[in-house]
């Protein structure tokens, strides 16, 4: 009998604590630490280098996070998952954040219990050939097997995009970035299709980077953003406005180099962003100084940018359509006030 | 037990041994059902409370991608239950595939143990001894990543007599395409695997009886190769070569084996094979010594030997150990997700669960498939396993 009311006890136990979940804002504080869901490796985006330190424009974000909620962008652990990895490890608890290049999907938004937080990056899908197939546009791809990532929009876009044109293809799917780019390496497939970003951090990572080419072509919209869990909403602002935040910081002029002075003596929207005379880190339950540590240890967008994938890193990727809504691109945060 | 004296004053209810033990099962029945119960809804609950569909509608709406392999019809335009199915038979393909040929190599690596050949012997033991002490996955990789993307390139293909072509894309071979008449080839194949079958009893039959032996093996392989031989003459032969051609990028026609199948079949066998192996020796060595003393001293031949005393009594060994080398092989054939082959766990678990994001129902349906399966092997080995024991009268 005593064992039979030890086996009802526990499974009551149990579906208690399958309803239990406390705020997430909370645990981090709690916790000290910042959990960042990023790629297994992808230059410019999340990538450790060869003393185990991250770093990219994904991985800043999750930085940024860290310095407003915790005062410290050093306090973030990194989970490297895979593209089919990643909702699960987001939605089962294991990650705060998913900042790992993630298209922003109409299902993925609305079916998957998740909540994209903002855009990072503006990307779009194209295609990498080797050189000597003399193919100038990916309508010559007819019959063409290709490699692609599994479980991405890319497996999808590339299907309407080839039947949309009439063109036959092989789809060759692999796991990780690494094996797609083995794949195109070793001859499997012909053509290499990913976001463009990624295709041009592939190109680097070709023992023969020269001999391949991206193709002109733009297939698709992929605005790439941080994902958190649904229904967390003091999470959600955090992680949306530590975007923001970086976002206004470039455009207000305020970088990692010139913060102390725009604190101290800025125009007004500057002190504000800066926390002075301001209560918005308060209203978001964090330090006041949230955006002024954010600018202070990661930088403003424009930095992460060019640092992480602009002109100061081996991808030498234009801003496009990632500059300024008044340098010609659509990067546009709203106001912090 | 029950002529054991009865005490005159029975128990009371509570304290007779047969009630006691109805209620405890019962009591543990309602608790398991509550636990798996409160498991279930619960789970449904919180995905409501995230926000995450649940159900299995989504097996009827576009998959929208496209499958590298599929053994029947497939396109973009189908939905995700097709994808399902699509996975389902490519790792039915590869699991044949890989029993069929692992219980080749392991039954004659299994006897080339017992060579009088010392080569042959130490290849065979060799073999074992390397292939069964690597993990499986790196041997996928070695096959799929060292050996097969070795070959040339599409336009230097190693070709066989302009007909069968090898390249990094994989192997293509001509295929035939069937016009009227073919059916007649087909039934004439059926009707001779059914006559070789009857023949075989007769023969049995006339054995036992007569002690007439008749020569089954070669009339049997006579009547397999005439009769849709005969067949294909009378029908004017219904088929046309579909030969494979370079055109643009990749070979058009033909049958594509594509390498990712052949490194996985090939990896999967010769990994199972050598524990076959390991099973067959095992299964002669228990065969006493003395059988084939017994056996000689009556004069059977050496082949007769080995056909009617000792593979019978070694079977009864080798069986029960096929069983499970099947079973880890099925489930083994799971790791071609490390090499892109579309099965079900790449395609359903991989690129359908992300594109769904329905985990949990489509974790369960693949669990369920292996199991499934896996029980049919076990059936099927079982069933075969009680033919070949040892008939107690």
């Amino acid at each position: 009998m005593k064992r039979l009311t030890s086996v009802i006890a526990t499974s009551l136990a149990l579906g208690l604590s399958f309803g239990a979940q406390a705020g997430t804002l909370d645990d981090v504080q709690k916790r000290g630490n910042v959990s960042c869901g990023v790629s297994t490796g992808l230059a410019g985006f999340s990538q450790k280098d060869e003393n185990g330190t991250w770093s990219g424009l994904d991985v800043d974000v999750c930085r940024a996070v860290a310095a407003a909620v915790l005062g410290d962008a050093s306090k973030v652990q990194y989970k490297p998952l895979t593209a089919k990895e990643r909702f699960t490890a987001l939605q089962s608890g294991e990650i705060d954040i998913l900042s790992r290049n993630t298209t922003w999907t109409h299902t993925r938004d609305t079916s998957l219990g998740l909540n994209f937080a903002g855009v990072n990056y503006y990307d779009g899908q194209g295609f990498m050939v080797s050189k000597d197939l003399g193919v100038k546009s990916a309508l010559e791809l007819d019959g063409a097997a290709v490699c692609i990532q599994a479980g991405t929009t890319t497996e999808l876009n590339l299907a309407d995009y080839f039947r949309a044109n009439g063109i036959t293809y092989n789809a060759i799917t692999f796991d990780t970035s690494d094996q797609t780019r083995a794949g195109f390496e070793s001859g499997r497939c012909d053509v290499l299709t990913s976001d463009q970003s990624q295709l041009y951090a592939l190109r680097i990572g070709l023992q023969n980077p020269s001999a391949a080419m991206v193709l002109p072509e733009v297939i698709s919209k992929e605005p790439l953003g941080p994902v958190v869990r649904q229904g967390d909403d003091a999470w959600f602002n955090v992680v949306r406005w530590s975007l923001m935040a970086m976002v206004e910081a470039e455009f207000l002029g305020i970088d990692s180099k010139n913060a102390d002075k725009a604190k101290a003596e800025g125009k007004p929207a500057q002190k504000r962003l800066m926390g002075v005379d301001s209560d918005a880190g308060q209203k978001m339950g964090i330090p006041t100084e949230w955006a002024y540590n954010i600018v202070t240890q990661v930088g403003n967008y424009g930095e992460s940018f060019e640092r992480n994938v602009g002109q100061d890193s081996p991808l030498k990727i234009a801003r496009g359509l990632n500059a300024q809504w008044n340098k010609g691109g659509i990067m546009y945060s709203s106001p912090v006030r | 037990m029950s002529d054991q004296p009865q005490v005159k004053s029975s128990p009371s209810f509570f304290n007779n041994p047969r009630n006691r033990s109805i209620i405890y099962q019962a009591l543990l029945l309602i608790g398991l059902t509550y636990f798996f119960y409160s498991i279930v809804s619960n789970t449904l609950a919180n995905l409501e409370a995230r926000g995450i569909q649940s159900g299995y509608d989504f097996l009827f709406t576009t998959a929208g991608f496209d499958i590298l392999m599929s053994l029947v019809p497939y396109d973009a335009t189908h939905t995700y239950g097709k994808t399902f199915i699509v996975g389902l038979l490519n790792t039915i393909l590869v699991s044949t595939i890989g029993i069929i040929l692992s219980t080749m190599v392991g039954f004659i690596m299994g006897v080339a143990h017992f060579s009088h050949n010392l080569l042959i012997r130490k290849l065979a033991v060799s073999y074992v001894e390397t292939f069964r002490n690597i993990p499986l996955l790196l041997q996928i990789f070695f096959w799929y990543f060292a050996v097969l993307a070795a070959l040339p390139s599409a336009r230097q293909s190693l070709s066989l007599g302009e007909a069968v072509f090898l390249n990094v894309r994989g192997l293509y071979i001509p295929g035939l395409n069937a016009e009227s008449g073919a059916g007649l080839v087909y039934a004439a194949f059926a009707i001779a695997i059914i006559s070789i079958f009857l023949l075989r009893r007769w023969a049995k039959k006339r054995q036992d009886e007569t002690g007439q032996q008749f020569p089954v093996f070669s009339t049997s392989i006579a009547i397999f190769i005439g009769l849709p031989l005969i067949a294909l003459f009378v029908a004017g032969i219904p088929f046309t070569w579909d030969f494979p051609v370079l055109k643009g990028f990749n070979f058009r026609g033909g049958i594509t084996i594509i390498p990712e199948l052949m490194a996985l079949a090939l990896a999967l066998t010769v990994y199972t094979g050598a524990f076959i192996a390991e099973a067959v020796r095992a299964g002669v060595q228990a065969v006493p010594h003395g059988q084939t003393e017994a056996a000689r001293s009556i004069g059977l031949k050496e082949s007769k030997i080995m056909k009617l005393i000792i593979v019978p009594q070694a079977m009864r060994v080798i069986v029960p150990l096929l069983n499970s080398e099947y079973q880890s092989l099925v489930k083994n054939s799971t790791l071609a997700t490390a090499i892109g082959y579309p099965d079900l766990f790449t395609v359903f678990v991989g690129t359908t669960l992300n594109q769904t994001g329905q985990a949990i129902e489509i974790v369960f349906m693949t669990m369920a498939v292996y199991f499934v399966i896996n029980m049919s092997i076990s059936f099927v080995m079982n069933r075969f396993n009680a033919s070949v024991s040892l008939a107690e009268r």
